[in-house]
This record gives C-alpha cells, sequence and structure tokens, in this order.
C-alpha cells in the first residue's frame, strides 16, 4: 500500500515546535508573536483534521522516522482515535491562545503585576502542544515519555507563571507530583524492555502475549499506575484540585481540558492495544466509582469556583475510565466521545470563569452576586457548558452518559451496574454543585463590595477579545450535540479497531515487516 | 540472560532511599530524592541492556556480538530530561525560600479553610451576610485609612 500523505503525520509536533522557537526569537514583540503562534495552531488544526479524514477512509498513517524498522527505530502512528484526540486538543488550545491574545496584554498573566512581562507564554503554550500532539502520534512507549516530558515541562512554566507565593507552592506540588509519575512509567518502560527487548507499541502488542502471565501482569500494574496518576483517578487525584486554581484562568482552562486527557488517552492505548486481557478491569472500575463520587463530593463544599470545577474535572475522569475499563465497543466508543466532549467543556467553562474573574474581580462565590443583572450574556454562557456539563439533555454531556450507561447495564456484571447507578448519582451532584455555584453567582444581591463595579466598567472587562473566542468554543460545544451522530459513527469506528488491533498492528507490522 | 547483580542491588538500594527522601516535606531532600530516584530507573535501563563489555557497534564482522544500543540511547534520553527537570526544581525551591524563607512544601491555605469549617461541621460558614458585612467592614475600614494618608 502507497501511502504519499504519510509525511502529514510529524506535521502536529512539528509545526508547534518550530513555530516555539520563532516566537522565543520574536520575544517581546506581541504582534509577530501572536501572528505565529495563530498561524500554527490553525495549521495544524488543518493537518489533523486532513489526517482524520485519512485514518477513517484508509487506515492508520504510519510514518516510519528515518526509514528504520519499527522494531528498531521510531514509528509514528495517527488512527482514528489520535486524530480526534490532535482536533480536539488544537482547538481548545487555539481558543485558550485566542482568549489570552484578546486580553490584549503580552503576558497572560493575571496578575496586575505590570513589572513582569511575559514573552514566554507563546513558545511555552506552543511547546505544550506539541508535547500533547506528540504523545496522540507516538508509535512506541518511550516516545510516549518524551511527549509527556515535553508537556510536562512546558506545563511547569505555565502553572508558575509570574512566580508568586501561591503559585510556587502548587507548583512544588505539582512538579514533584509529575516526577514521580513519570519515574513510574520509566521504571515500566525499563521493565517491559528487559521482558520484551522492544518499546513500539505494535511490536509489544505481539510480544507481551508470549511473557509469563505473573510479569505481564506486573509490567501492566506498573505502567497504568503513572498514567493513573496523570488521569487524577482516586485515589492518586488529591494533587489536582491544589495546584490547578491557582494558575492564570486561561492556563488552568487548558490545563483541565488536555492534561489529565493525555493520560487517559494513554490508558486507553494499553489497556486495549497492550493488554487487551482486562485482568484489571474490575479494579479499575472500582476505582472509577471512587473516582466519580469522592470527586463530585468533593466539589459541593467548595466555596472557590476554580476549584469547584477543577474538583468537577476529578469526578468527570471517572466515567471516561467506567467507559475504558468495561472493555467492549459501545463502552469505548462513549469513552472516546466522552473525552472530546470533556476536553471542550472544561476548557469552556474555565474561560467563562475567566470572564466571571474579569468582570466580578474573584472567583470566590462568598464575594460574588447579582452578576446575571449586570451582565445577562456572561450568565448564559455559563449556563449552557455548566447544563452540558452536568448531563442535561440534549446537550453532548447526555449523550455520552447515556452511552456509557447502555454499556454498564449490556456488561450486567454488580460493578457495573453499581457504576451505572453511580454515574447517575455523579451527574445529580454535578447539577448540584454547579447549580450552587450559578446561582450563589448570577443571583441574588449584589454584595456592594469588592465586586462594586457599574455597568460601564464591566463592558472595559469584557471586551470582544475575551468574549469571542470563550463564546465560540461554547458554540462548539454546544455543537457537538448537533454533530453528535457522526461523530459517534467516527468513535464507533474507532473503538471498534482499537479492540480488533487488527488495523493498528497490520498498519505498522505489515507495511515494513513482510 | 542473568543480570548483573551488583546492579540489581545498586538500583534496589537508590530507588529505596530515594522514595524516602521524595517523602519529605523538604523541598530540597525531595528533590535528592527524585535525583536518586532517576539514577536508579537509568541503572534499571543498564540491567535490561544486558551483560556489558560488548561493542555498541557492529565490529567490521569481526565478532558478530555486540551489546544493545538502543537502552543506551534511551538512558542517555532519560538522563538529560531528568537534568533538565533537577535544574527547573531547584530554581522553584530558591524561588519559594526567596517568598517563604522555608523549605518546606506548603499546605494549600483553601483547602485548609474547607477542612476547619468540615470538622467544625459548618458547612455553610458564615452566612453570606454576614461575609459581605465583614468584606464591606474591611474594605470601609481600608478606604478611610487611605483616605487619612491622603488628608496628611
Amino acid at each position: 500500500m502507497t501511502n504519499n500523505l504519510a509525511w502529514l503525520v510529524p506535521l502536529p509536533t512539528i509545526i508547534p515546535l518550530i513555530a516555539a522557537g520563532l516566537t522565543l526569537a520574536a520575544a517581546g514583540r506581541t504582534r509577530i508573536q501572536r501572528a505565529v503562534s495563530l498561524t500554527a495552531l490553525v495549521s495544524v488544526l488543518g493537518v489533523a483534521a486532513a489526517l482524520l479524514f485519512l485514518a477513517d477512509r484508509r487506515g492508520p498513517q504510519v510514518m516510519y522516522v528515518g526509514g528504520w524498522l519499527p522494531t528498531e527505530g521510531i514509528v509514528l502512528v495517527v488512527d482514528r482515535l489520535a486524530a480526534i484526540m490532535v482536533i480536539v486538543s488544537v482547538t481548545v488550545t487555539l481558543a485558550v491562545l485566542t482568549y489570552t491574545i484578546g486580553e490584549g496584554r503580552r503576558s497572560a498573566d493575571q496578575d496586575r503585576d505590570e513589572a513582569s512581562p511575559l514573552p514566554v507564554f507563546h513558545p511555552t503554550l506552543l511547546v505544550l502542544s506539541a508535547g500533547v500532539s506528540t504523545t496522540f502520534i507516538a508509535g512506541d512507549l518511550f516516545h510516549v515519555y518524551v511527549g509527556f516530558e515535553m508537556l510536562l515541562a512546558a506545563s511547569f512554566v505555565l502553572l508558575t507563571l509570574g512566580g508568586t507565593r501561591s503559585r510556587v507552592r502548587a507548583g512544588i506540588t505539582y512538579v514533584f507530583v509529575s516526577l514521580v509519575s513519570s519515574a513510574l512509567f520509566l521504571i515500566a518502560i525499563a521493565m517491559i524492555y528487559a521482558a520484551t527487548g522492544t518499546v513500539n507499541l505494535a511490536v509489544l502488542a505481539t510480544r507481551l502475549e508470549l511473557i509469563p502471565p505473573g510479569t505481564g501482569l506486573l509490567l501492566h500494574v506498573l505502567l497504568i499506575f503513572g498514567f493513573l496518576i496523570k488521569a487524577a483517578v482516586f485515589p492518586l487525584s488529591g494533587w489536582l484540585p491544589d495546584s490547578y486554581p491557582t494558575a492564570p484562568a486561561p492556563v488552568t482552562a487548558v490545563f483541565a481540558g488536555l492534561l489529565t486527557k493525555v493520560g487517559v488517552y494513554a490508558l486507553i492505548r494499553t489497556q486495549t492495544l497492550l493488554f487487551p486481557d482486562g485482568r484489571l478491569n474490575t479494579i479499575l472500575l472500582w476505582a472509577a466509582l471512587a473516582t466519580m463520587i469522592i470527586g463530585i463530593l468533593g466539589a459541593i463544599v467548595q466555596d472557590d469556583i476554580k476549584r469547584m470545577l477543577s474538583f468537577t474535572l476529578v469526578s468527570h475522569i471517572g466515567y471516561l475510565v467506567f467507559g475504558i475499563a468495561i472493555s467492549g465497543t459501545r463502552g469505548l466508543s462513549s469513552a472516546i466521545f466522552y473525552v472530546a466532549h470533556h476536553i471542550i467543556i472544561q476548557t469552556a467553562l474555565f474561560l467563562v470563569i475567566g470572564l466571571v474573574e474579569r468582570a466580578g474581580g474573584s472567583t470566590d462565590v462568598r464575594r460574588l452576586g447579582g452578576l446575571a443583572q449586570r451582565a445577562p450574556l456572561l450568565a448564559f454562557i455559563f449556563f449552557l457548558p455548566a447544563m452540558n456539563m452536568a448531563g442535561i439533555p440534549p446537550f453532548s454531556g447526555f449523550l455520552g452518559k447515556v452511552g456509557l450507561m447502555e454499556a454498564g447495564v449490556e456488561n450486567g456484571s454488580g460493578v457495573a451496574l453499581a457504576l451505572v447507578a453511580g454515574s447517575a448519582i455523579t451527574s445529580l451532584l454535578t447539577l448540584y454543585a454547579v447549580a450552587r455555584v450559578w446561582q450563589r453567582t448570577f443571583w441574588g444581591e449584589e454584595k456592594g463590595s469588592v465586586t462594586v463595579r457599574d455597568k460601564k466598567s464591566i463592558r472595559t472587562a469584557l471586551t470582544a477579545g475575551v468574549v469571542v473566542p470563550t463564546v465560540l468554543l461554547v458554540t462548539v460545544s454546544v455543537g457537538l450535540s448537533v454533530v453528535a451522530g457522526p461523530l459517534f459513527e467516527i468513535t464507533d469506528r474507532a473503538a471498534t479497531d482499537l479492540i480488533l488491533r487488527s488495523p493498528y498492528l497490520e498498519a505498522v507490522l505489515g507495511g515494513a515487516g513482510s | 540472560m542473568s543480570p548483573n547483580l551488583t546492579l540489581v542491588v545498586l538500583a534496589a538500594v537508590l530507588a529505596g532511599t530515594g522514595t524516602h527522601l521524595l517523602m519529605s516535606r523538604s523541598v530540597i531532600r525531595a528533590l535528592l530524592g527524585f535525583v536518586l530516584l532517576s539514577n536508579a530507573i537509568n541503572l534499571v535501563f543498564l540491567i535490561a541492556s544486558g551483560p556489558a563489555g560488548e561493542p555498541a557497534f557492529i565490529d567490521d564482522g569481526k565478532n558478530g556480538v555486540m551489546s544493545d544500543p538502543v537502552p543506551q540511547a534511551l538512558v542517555l534520553t532519560a538522563i538529560v530530561i531528568g537534568l533538565a527537570m533537577t535544574a527547573f526544581v531547584l530554581a522553584l525551591a530558591h524561588r519559594s525560600w526567596q517568598l517563604a524563607r522555608s523549605d518546606e512544601v506548603l499546605d494549600d491555605e483553601e483547602s485548609a479553610r474547607i477542612h476547619t469549617k468540615a470538622e467544625a461541621n459548618e458547612l455553610d460558614g458564615p452566612t453570606a451576610e454576614e461575609e459581605a458585612a465583614t468584606i464591606v467592614g474591611a474594605f470601609a475600614e481600608q478606604e478611610t485609612s487611605e483616605e487619612r494618608e491622603v488628608r496628611e
């Protein structure tokens, strides 16, 4: 099978990296930085759309870097799952980038500290984007690790932007947790190499079946432990709500959208391609249940909206793990759909909260109130994604949850049914949590205090530059319900391929192995 | 293939001490723990690469044996990444010390506040009106003091 378009595969990594270099060279020249970053991300979006089309029509696209065989060299692979993930991740990065441009400052730092202009914001965001794409297109475990480290290093810088006290505190926790999870992942890679003599995913898939089951289980546990920390699955989720909320709003938005989902993506690959025997599925299902319930119980008591959203983020990771561990086409397809939905919805919500912070001066519900009167549009664009996240029909959150629940009922085991009940309860509690925030932020009396702002000052705080990207992203999130049919068809096909494994293996090994 | 026992023991000791140090609240101790742990991992890669002593490249076919070059490439990458991460944590630790004059990882204030509320079993906390009143009070005070400053 000759394929002339495989050169597209590495572009989602290469373009942002080149752009990162250019923007770093143009540090301080705001206009050039903006133009380069925007061009780069828009073109990656185009490439990703082309890749999805190719992967969907012609099967996984494979690039043998340097022409080496998959057993020896690096392979980059884009199948439907990877293409969907790249598209969604670039979309939210683009939205966040336009939001920060709309803020009108050279830095994306929310502090009123003009003394620290941060020309590094654009390059770092681009490196983050490149790292995320690398993880998605990687065809071997070590490349996944390198992608993780790229996006982690970028996220360390973004989280501690400005170096204020609270951010440094949050940064230290976050950095150490990330380092430990990477260390675990690296140990797993070393052991897998010792056991099989390869790190290539496709070759591993064929060789891992041959090693003794006990050794396989050890490798499996080691490998997913690192991913579960990254994905913030309970009981490994404590770090997330402490570290995310301190960052500037757009940074939290991109973190919430992307970083945990990279762990989820790695988990999907591990569970379907490397260890399809599903021996850990029951444990994962219990972990999913605990993540959902404990996460959302944490969200209910929070006063700070950003912290509340961080807890719901943890809670909804439970749904994704549920879909992965239920191990059927239906569950997996819904999980992929839910990942796409969740990335967009979380980013949109955090951007809206960024607007709330600009309009109300705070994200603490004890200091906010009556915003709906003065900023009705803001109330509306908070309401839509909030209801979407809670899973109110006809939004995409509802569709994803129905798919997961159907998969759970289809499975029929006790723990699966417990999860179906758990996800219904979590959904209701999410509704309660967002309604509580909604009521205290947008309704009620204005607190005549920190938030004393008249209509005029709100209008200057909510300039078109920040409102338009947010509204666009909210529109995309609502639009997911409109295109849910075709999207579900693609995720169904993606899930079928993942469970069959043969399309992936043939695409990688067939071309070179035979 | 039987692995080199010295390397195995060394990796285990490094990983053990590294993990112990990582549990520490002191940032620098935890960083040292990470450094030890990552070196332990590098050794695991060396163990994975098989017996030592063979050339990493094929030697003109004189003797067909060569050691596996892939783990060495991997370990090189891991060392470089570890170095970069260590440098970043050092910078962060220094900044933390500059700001807080302490090497400890601090608790999250918001989390601690909610924790005390939960322990006191008053999750609703003071009512919104009370809080607003105190905040308004604080602001009024601040404003009057500012006015006073201006007058002076």
